[in-house]
């Protein structure tokens, strides 16, 4: 592995002054970086951890304001926090997906996205639950909402000395449900062929969405947020018809390209599976209060 | 001694129907508790004083051109004390050498380990670098320069084969049947078997199927890499750490490659994590040997990533495979024909003779014709993997049979018995079978709960297939001594890789009538034990366990001798049985008499035994799977694997054989592949993309044990680490043709793969 | 060369201070650094399980740690899972059920299912099948892995008793 130094930031203010150094690079699970390093995929000057600082690694859950969700909190403490569990389950779904045990003791929600992969498990998840992530620069904090935040295969928004300190979750209203599934070859370990992310909102009844939202991995140079299938299910019944109808949208929306995890055809083929399979399970878990 | 009277001392006991007293049971193995603590020393694990590491330059490209190569800059980055390149490699004899499980000529086994001219496969070695921390050894591999002219790549079979194909290596010519070709070919060899009348029997054959099947290369993916510490001495005596599955065989290829004789050669097998066939083959050991000497006789550790592992060591071939079988109303095979070419990677080499040899030899058939092809294409060269090309071989084969017994609708285990061969018949390439277990083993999958447990759901399906493979012997040896406490300190040369020290302490402790727990042993290196083959063949037990049978009997003989010499009496007085020496009214035990005759000269014994009676190992296995149809996967649901062992030393390291053997196939089956791009690149070099089996992707697997004696061993004993790796893919094609109706003719089947297969049958 | 750093960290029960460069592993200077050679390299990219270790009470791969970061950490190796009065259950476990054959994977079995038996100690089949997946075995199919976890399991509920032969109590 190249040579490069090793600093631990004291404070955001500290790390942003770092990260604006050429080769400095933000490391906090490491489970992205270190291989990138060891592979020579990128290059370091300087590692600068921050996974110590409180303003990452905070996990505060508020009935109006929703959660605080720090870029650094490890998706191990995210899928076993009781509140996350119950409010915010397909955080929960694409926490506990993200590599074995091993990876999710030091993999964080933040990395996952700032590591830009279609194929993050974390971004579906995070843009059906309407996150918002809240980065710190040179020039102060701004906001971008999580399907803006990555710009291309492994590129996201961040600039120089830009750092994603946390996500800013909104409280879920009542008969929300969501859930995020992928599809593999095996059943563990493996990236995904394709990811799909869903959540619903149903009125009172239960049999009608309010409103919807889908999201798909690994079918785009980004993850891929399909507003127009969400839109199609507003105020329809909850019928297996519609939401095929809006799986098709999304399977439409799907623009993948042959790799060696799939090909085109696969993915656009799971596109629809999956999202069909995700927005009944959301359905489901909305109607049996988010269990 | 030659193997026939070898047999006959062996077989005079009669195998088998007696009592075993240690044979049977299942002690902990001796070297069980180093293992869990992590105090084993694995090859990587060395750090001799004084130690440099080295790293590897690998070529980007499969098919290209050297025009230079500029080490300079490299050797002037501080901390690098040696680089090495083809040109320190000494001219190799154009010969072939055999290495037990395949055979390799020299001059391409050099190449292979350091490009020469060409480079022939991305991932092949071109340089090597020793420095004084592996982050400055990996530095220096950036800074050689070396200008490629890159050449098309030739990465498929049946392209290879083509006329107007890109030529790999430019002198070689086709050995058809026999007679060398004369012009420019990849296609290394041609052979056939062949008997009866093809014709005549598909014209008696009620029913006839014939399929195509395409497979991809895999890989043994032992967890551990290859790696290499090696000490070049002033005085010419070499010193060799490493990770092998045979030190005789490391010892031997360094004698070859490096022409430094066999004397100043010591080769010291550390544990080894995992091999199944692809740790026979040197790839490190020259270099590290070469790094060491020019760096100024320093040790030199060489270890590899794992992409190296992937990219550059032994897979098993790909392959294309074509079937034809026929059989009448009655069930009977009539005449079988099948045509195998194999990926041998980028010299010749690939187990197509074994894949033919074994593709028909669960069935007697008396018309029969098999062809196999050795071709070269732009990957690494193949290296053998547990049961070399069985897997493939059996799954057209078992395929094929599964569509007769359809056509036919005939019970699958039933429609085998009816072919099944046994003693005295026939194999593929011509020698009778001796007594075999294929007949005991379908009976026993058969009769077993799984084979009638309901199977209920819409996408569910239940395959069987049935293997042979053919086990191999070889030279063994083992010595021990008689410690003054009646304990006995045994010295084998085979290296342990699942536990074969407890089946050698068995064996010896079986012969003398002693606790497992009073042998110890220990595996000896090239200085401490006479020459042993590599732990390959499945032939540790059955060869090395004979020899320490040997040893038992010497043991005991000398045991005898100094009893009588107590006793002043006649040796031939003296018998033992169950720890008691008695001669008349002269009794002593064992330990008795090793504290009474420590009078400090040795009683030892050694011994060397070269059997040819392996017997051939059969194997069914039966698995369940969930299909899902809208995304093509594959789920187990059961499975069981049924298997003649002979005589299962120790009961419970059988079953881990046959189910490591059976996770393996399945891995073959369902997921793993090499993945090339169009130029040649290998795009899945990592356990992240080559994608083993997790835990969580099998069921228990049940072993169930057969035991037919092998009488052509004392103890009756069978290899078992091979057959079980041939069956998982026809039984899992068949159990996905019931759950689906799609027959399957591609490895891996895939998610991707089955989907396709679906929609071509929607189409 | 950047130079050496100083980490002070407490391994299997001791303060251990050491010297690594930045770009070392933890794995490496557990293995060329402290001479603890019983976790593995198998992959060096957090695929395979054989590195893993226990860092302040989570499970990790030690091949995606820096050992910088383990300054000031506390880390238990497979050296560090026997008690002074032997063997660690799991460990009686794996050697009663045959639950190794090369032994390379299994530093890495064991640590990670000290990691399961800690927060989970009566974990189903399906959890410990779950919980391993992100250790590679390739010699045993995992059958008599997934059964020394499950007994181990319940011999540290007091539910089941390991095997009472000589060789276990030479052990």
């Amino acid at each position: 592995m190249q040579d490069f130094d090793y600093i631990r930031a004291r404070n955001i203010e500290e790390a942003v002054g770092l990260l604006a150094q050429d080769g400095a690079r933000i490391l906090s699970g490491g489970t992205d970086l270190i291989v990138q390093l060891r592979e020579g995929r990128r290059d370091a000057c300087v590692v600068v951890d921050i996974k110590s600082l409180p303003e990452v690694n905070v996990l505060d859950y508020d009935l109006e304001t929703g959660l605080t969700l720090g870029a650094a909190v490890p998706c191990g403490r995210i899928s076993s926090d009781p509140t996350v569990r119950a409010v915010y389950p397909g955080l929960v779904d694409a926490a506990s997906l993200i590599g074995g045990v091993q990876i999710q003791g030091r993999a964080t929600l933040g990395g996952n996205l700032c590591n830009a992969s279609p194929a993050a498990d974390s971004a579906p998840a995070l843009i059906v639950h309407g996150a918002t992530c809240v980065i710190a620069g040179p020039d102060g904090r701004r906001e971008v909402p999580a399907e803006d935040f990555c710009i291309g295969p492994g590129r996201n928004t961040l600039g120089r000395g830009e750092i994603l300190l946390s996500f800013r979750i909104p409280a879920p209203p009542a008969h929300f449900g969501a859930y995020y599934l992928r599809f593999i070859p095996r059943n563990e370990m493996d990236i995904a062929v394709v990811g799909a992310g869903t959540s619903v909102v149903l009125d009172e009844t239960l049999e009608h969405f309010v409103c919807a939202r889908v999201a798909l991995g690994a079918v785009a140079p980004t993850p891929l947020y399909v507003r127009e299938a969400g839109e199609y299910l507003a105020g329809k019944s909850v019928t297996p018809e519609e939401i095929e109808a809006a799986a098709r949208i999304a399977r439409e929306a799907a623009r993948p390209i042959t790799d060696m995890r799939g090909t085109t055809a696969q993915r656009k083929h799971l596109s629809g599976v999956l999202a069909r399979r995700a927005l009944t399970e959301a359905v489901a878990r909305a109607r049996t209060g988010g269990k | 001694m030659n193997a026939k009277d070898k047999l006959k001392t062996g077989a005079a006991d009669g195998p088998a129907t007696r009592e075993y007293t240690v044979i049977g049971t299942r002690p902990v193995r001796p070297d069980g508790v180093d293992k869990v603590t992590g105090r084993a020393l694995y090859g990587a694990d060395v750090h001799p004083t004084g130690l440099l590491y080295g790293a590897v330059l690998r070529s980007p490209h499969a098919h290209a051109r050297i025009v230079s190569i500029d080490t300079r800059e490299a050797e002037a980055l501080p901390g690098v004390k040696a680089v090495i390149t083809a040109a320190d490699m000494p001219e190799a004899a154009d010969e072939v050498s055999d290495h037990g499980e395949t055979s390799v000529n020299i001059r391409y086994q050099s190449w292979n380990i350091l490009a020469r001219g060409k480079v022939l496969y991305h991932g092949h070695a071109m340089a090597a670098v020793a420095a004084t921390s592996l982050h400055i050894a990996q530095e220096a591999l950036k800074l050689i320069r070396v200008e490629y002219e890159v050449l098309p790549p030739v990465l498929d079979v049946r392209a290879a084969m083509a006329a107007d194909a890109t030529i790999i290596l430019e002198n070689l010519r086709t050995d058809e049947l026999g007679h060398k070709g004369d012009r420019p070919t990849n296609i290394a060899s041609h052979m056939r078997h062949e008997r009866g009348d093809l014709d005549a029997g598909f014209a008696q054959a009620d029913v006839i199927v014939e399929r195509e099947f395409t497979t991809s290369m895999v890989h043994q993916g032992y967890i551990e890499p290859q790696n290499a510490t090696a000490l070049y001495n002033p005085d010419g005596q070499v010193t060799i750490w490493t990770s092998t599955q045979g030190a005789f065989g490391v010892r031997s290829q360094i004698e070859e490659l490096l022409h430094i004789p066999v004397s100043r050669i010591r080769v010291i097998p550390m544990e080894i994590g995992g091999g199944f066939g692809g740790k026979n083959d040197v790839y490190l050991e020259p270099l590290a040997t070469l790094l060491s000497k020019k760096s100024g006789y320093r040790p030199v550790k060489l270890t590899m990533s794992r992409a190296d592992v992937l990219q550059a060591t032994g897979p098993t071939s790909g392959s294309y495979i074509r079937v034809k079988m026929g059989a009448d109303k009655t069930g009977r095979l009539t005449a079988a024909e099948a045509y195998l070419a194999y990926e041998a990677g980028a010299f010749p080499g690939s187990p197509v003779e074994s894949g033919a040899n074994g593709i028909f030899n669960a069935y007697r058939l008396d018309n029969l014709r098999v062809d196999g092809y050795d071709v070269l294409v732009n990957k690494p060269k193949t290296a053998a993997y547990r049961a070399p090309g069985g897997s493939n071989a059996s799954f057209a084969s078992e395929s094929v049979v599964d569509e007769l017994c359809r056509k036919l609708e005939m019970d699958p285990i039933e429609f085998r018995l009816r072919n099944a061969v046994k003693e005295g018949d026939r194999k593929v390439d011509g020698p009778r079978y001796p007594r075999i277990g294929l007949i005991e083993t379908l009976e026993a999958a058969r009769a077993h709960p799984h084979y009638h447990a309901p199977l209920e759901g819409p996408h569910r399906g239940r395959g069987v297939a049935c293997a042979y493979w053919g086990n191999y012997g070889g030279r063994s040896s083992a010595s021990g001594s008689i410690n003054r406490d009646g304990t006995v300190s045994l010295v084998e040369g085979s290296v342990d890789i699942g536990g074969s020290r407890a089946a050698m302490a068995m064996q010896l402790a079986e012969v003398l009538e002693v606790p497992v727990t009073d042998v110890k042993p220990l595996v000896g290196d090239t200085d401490s034990v006479a020459y042993t083959e590599g732990t390959y063949g499945s032939r540790t037990t059955f060869a090395t366990g004979w020899a320490v049978y040997e040893l038992g009997l010497k043991l005991k003989q000398r045991l005898c001798e100094r009893a009588a010499e107590l006793w002043e009496i006649d040796p031939e007085e003296v018998s033992y049985a169950a720890g008691v020496f008695t001669a008349g009214a002269h009794r002593m035990t064992l330990k008795a008499l090793a504290r009474e005759i420590d009078d400090g000269r040795p009683l030892m014994a050694s011994a060397t035994v070269l059997p040819e009676t392996e017997g051939p190992a059969f194997a069914v296995h039966i698995v369940d799977v969930d299909v899902d149809p809208e995304t093509g996967k594959v789920q187990l649901l059961r499975y069981t694997a049924v298997q003649d062992v002979g005589t299962a030393i120790h009961p419970s390291y059988v079953e881990g054989q046959i189910q490591g053997g059976a996770a393996q196939g399945i891995g073959w089956a369902l997921n793993e592949e090499y993945v090339y791009d169009a130029e040649g690149h290998m795009l899945n070099a990592s356990f992240l993309d080559y994608r083993m089996p997790t835990a969580l992707d099998l069921p228990m697997i049940d072993a169930v044990i057969v035991e037919v004696p092998n009488p052509g061993h004392p103890y009756g004993v069978r290899g078992v680490g091979e057959v079980p790796i041939v069956p998982p893919p026809g039984a899992l094609a068949n159990a996905i043709y019931r759950a689906l109706g799609v027959r399957m003719t591609v490895l891996p089947m895939s998610p991707g793969h089955v989907l396709e297969a679906l929609w071509a049958i929607e189409d | 060369m950047s130079s050496k750093v100083l980490v002070r960290s407490h391994i299997n029960g001791e303060n251990i201070d050491f010297l690594v460069e930045p770009r070392q592993s933890l794995l490496e200077a557990l293995r060329d650094v402290l001479g603890l050679t019983g976790s593995k390299e198998g992959c060096n990219n957090g695929n395979c399980g054989a590195c893993n270790v226990i860092l302040n009470g989570v499970l990790v791969n030690s091949c995606l740690v820096l050992a910088v970061e383990a300054d000031g950490g506390k880390v238990i190796t497979i050296e560090g899972i026997a008690g002074p009065d032997g063997l660690h259950p799991l460990q009686q476990a794996f050697l009663q059920e045959a639950a190794l054959q090369c032994g390379i994977c299994t530093p890495g079995f064991i640590v990670s299912a000290k990691a399961l038996l800690d927060r989970n100690p009566n974990p189903t089949e399906d959890a410990v099948r779950h919980w391993l997946a992100g250790n590679l075995c390739r010699c045993t199919g995992y059958d008599k892995i997934v059964r020394a976890v499950l007994l181990a399991a319940a011999v540290m509920r007091d539910e089941a008793s390991l095997d009472a032969s000589d060789d276990l109590q030479a052990v």
